[in-house]
């Protein structure tokens, strides 16, 4: 492999029923940073079926250029298609940085690629930055410059390593949501628009596609709140989340919960904060019932206050809340919400 | 039809685990366990088992004392036990983990493999997929739901907002949700029987079809260039007062913090 040959910063631009994920900008605003440090530019790979006309919206969040993979065979995602379709893009234009989002698209498609095109990726990173490697000179060993270095948590978020990958191309890392900044977009910006196709053959790899089902979209994602009032196990049961609603509700926030509360069927997936659901970082963050196991924690300690309600005063959750409060949830969020109303009232 | 499971035996990171003053991860104070993502794959398998039929091979890497979380599979009602254990594997990352995994694999017989979807040190979602690459089988990540349907699966395959119901021919690999099941309990009589049964041990020359460049600490694309215990920044206040007194802590607090 002749390192040399691999230019360019790459992103792989998730799209989902022809619409771009949010994931796709926050990886090119990261990516002009990075490009800008190796005098580079950037380039949004765009895998789908119908998908062209999406190319001048990356080119307003920053891609230089966009190649175009569009095939029937992409319509939906399938590992292998979209395997295929970036791994040969890979191939043909050696980028030398290709990030591509952690979500469950990118989480699927990331290992399969690398393995195809055999270099190493580094899962969920949260800074990515140029560097040296080794980090300080070694005697014996040559520095090399230029590197990507990839931050990532691990253990549930209670280690932090710096990871390169030195020897091979593309440096290949998935990048959580949330986690990078989008840049304002250009209005009018273009792209160069280069179309590309390896060919699709259908093989064993290519699964059926047999039914496609929604989830009942919840409105507001709780990565977006400024304002969140989660509810662990301790809440006691599905019905007793209303007093939790009447609070978010005085407060304009939204209610999440953990782990334990999805896994109890209380409320859906897309409302739990951890290291399996989302990572949250609003302005204040109520945890209430909630134990504060590590992988909970992972999932919200970025929080800028964080106040928790929990009758055990041994919970962990006190190790990160900046506020602790230890009493019965059922007594204290009604009388809570009450309280708040009369304040907010009296302000106005 | 012919099951392989991968699991990892992974510190217990879930409940009762304390922090150092200093911050940073009490690790004396952890056991392990089987990895729960592995667990729920492995518990697929034995309802697969119930269900048509099967013979449930559990495989393992890691070091001789890895032999823990095969005895409790088999234990559980898997059927055969596979230890990959080598000085020379040591330090692999993910790349060099589904290499090794694959070259043991290759001496196996299947229809399915299921791995768990991620593992809980680690937390990469990797290794599954990257076996099947190494395999050149199809992959279904995510699965919250198995079946079996002639010479192929039909599985549900999670997404954040969706679902898509996804069928492929055998062999094929698939990577668990914790959420998938909840697991049995091992039997008395299975881990009397667990105990009584031989595990087999691999070394590197047993893997199969694998260069040596791509194995262990030497093979791994990634290196580490630095790793530390996170800092977090510490507990703050701790009040235990009456419920009125707590409703006034804390709408002063979100008074002082311009929140209200």
């Amino acid at each position: 492999m002749n390192l040399e040959e691999y230019k360019g910063v790459y992103v792989f631009a998730q799209q989902v029923d022809n619409e771009i994920s949010s994931i796709a900008f926050e990886l090119l605003g990261k990516a002009k940073d990075l490009a800008k440090d190796l005098n580079t530019d950037v380039t949004a790979v765009l895998i789908g079926s119908g998908v062209k006309g999406l190319a001048d919206q990356l080119a307003e969040y920053g891609a230089d250029k966009v190649i175009v993979v569009d095939d029937p065979e992409l319509k939906d995602y399938r590992t292998e298609p979209y395997a295929h379709a970036l791994a040969s893009v890979i191939n043909k234009y050696k980028p030398e940085i290709m990030l591509v989002g952690a979500t469950a698209i990118g989480r699927d498609l990331g290992p399969r690629v690398s393995a195809r095109v055999a270099t190493g990726l580094t899962a969920d990173c949260t800074v990515l930055e140029i560097g040296d490697f080794p980090l300080q000179a070694v005697p014996g060993q040559e520095q090399l410059h230029n590197q990507l270095l990839m931050t990532r948590p691990a253990f549930g978020g209670n280690t932090i390593a710096t990871i390169a990958c030195p020897y091979n191309r593309p440096q290949m890392a998935t990048v959580r949501a949330g986690v990078m900044q989008k840049i304002t977009p250009i209005k009018g910006a273009k792209a160069n628009v280069e179309e590309f196709n390896p060919g699709f053959t259908p093989d064993n790899k290519y699964v059926e596609i047999l039914d496609i089902v929604k989830a009942v979209t919840n409105t507001v994602d709780i990565m977006d709140a400024k304002i969140l009032v989660s509810g662990g196990r301790g809440v006691g049961s599905p019905e007793n989340f209303k007093i939790l609603e009447d609070l978010a509700e005085v407060l304009g926030g939204t209610v999440s919960c953990s782990r334990a509360v999805v896994d109890s069927g209380w409320k859906p997936k897309d409302l739990q904060v951890g290291q399996t659901g989302k990572t949250v970082r609003p302005n204040v963050y109520f945890a209430i019932g909630i134990s504060g196991a590590i992988q909970h924690v992972a999932g919200m300690e970025e929080s800028d206050i964080i106040i928790a309600i929990n009758k055990d005063a041994d919970a962990p959750i006190f190790d990160v809340a900046d506020y602790g409060v230890v009493g019965d949830l059922n007594k204290i969020v009604p009388k809570l919400t009450e309280a708040l109303k009369a304040e907010i009232a009296a302000a106005k | 039809m012919k099951i392989v499971v991968c699991v990892k035996q992974v510190p217990d990171t879930a409940g009762g685990v304390k922090f150092n003053p200093d911050g940073t991860l009490d690790r004396g104070a952890m056991l392990t366990i089987m990895n729960p993502d592995d667990k729920a794959g492995l518990e697929a398998a034995l309802r697969l088992k119930d269900q048509y039929g099967a013979e449930v091979t559990v495989v393992t890497m890691g070091l001789p004392k890895a032999e823990e979380v095969l005895r409790e599979a088999m234990a559980m009602g898997a059927d055969k036990g596979v230890l990959v254990t080598d000085r020379v594997l040591g330090g692999a990352d993910t790349w060099a983990t589904s290499t090794t995994l694959a070259g043991a694999i290759r001496n196996l017989e299947y229809d399915l493999i299921i791995t768990g979807r991620q593992a809980i040190d680690g937390d990469t979602a990797q290794v599954g997929p990257q076996i099947s690459e190494h395999l050149n089988i199809p992959v279904i990540s995510y699965a919250q739901d198995i079946k079996i349907e002639g010479d192929s699966v039909v599985v549900e395959r999670q997404y954040e907002d969706r679902y898509h119901v996804v069928k492929a021919k055998m062999p094929c690999l698939i990577t668990a949700l914790s959420e998938l099941n909840e697991p049995r309990y091992m039997t008395p009589g299975g881990i009397f029987d667990a105990y009584k049964q031989e595990i087999t041990v691999w070394g590197r020359a047993d893997l199969k079809d694998v260069d040596d460049s791509n194995l262990g600490l030497k093979g791994s694309p990634t290196k580490i260039a630095k790793a530390s215990d996170k800092v977090r920044k510490g507990a703050g206040e701790k009040v235990s007062l009456d419920p009125d007194e707590s409703v006034s802590y804390i709408v002063d607090k979100l008074k002082v913090k311009h929140v209200i």
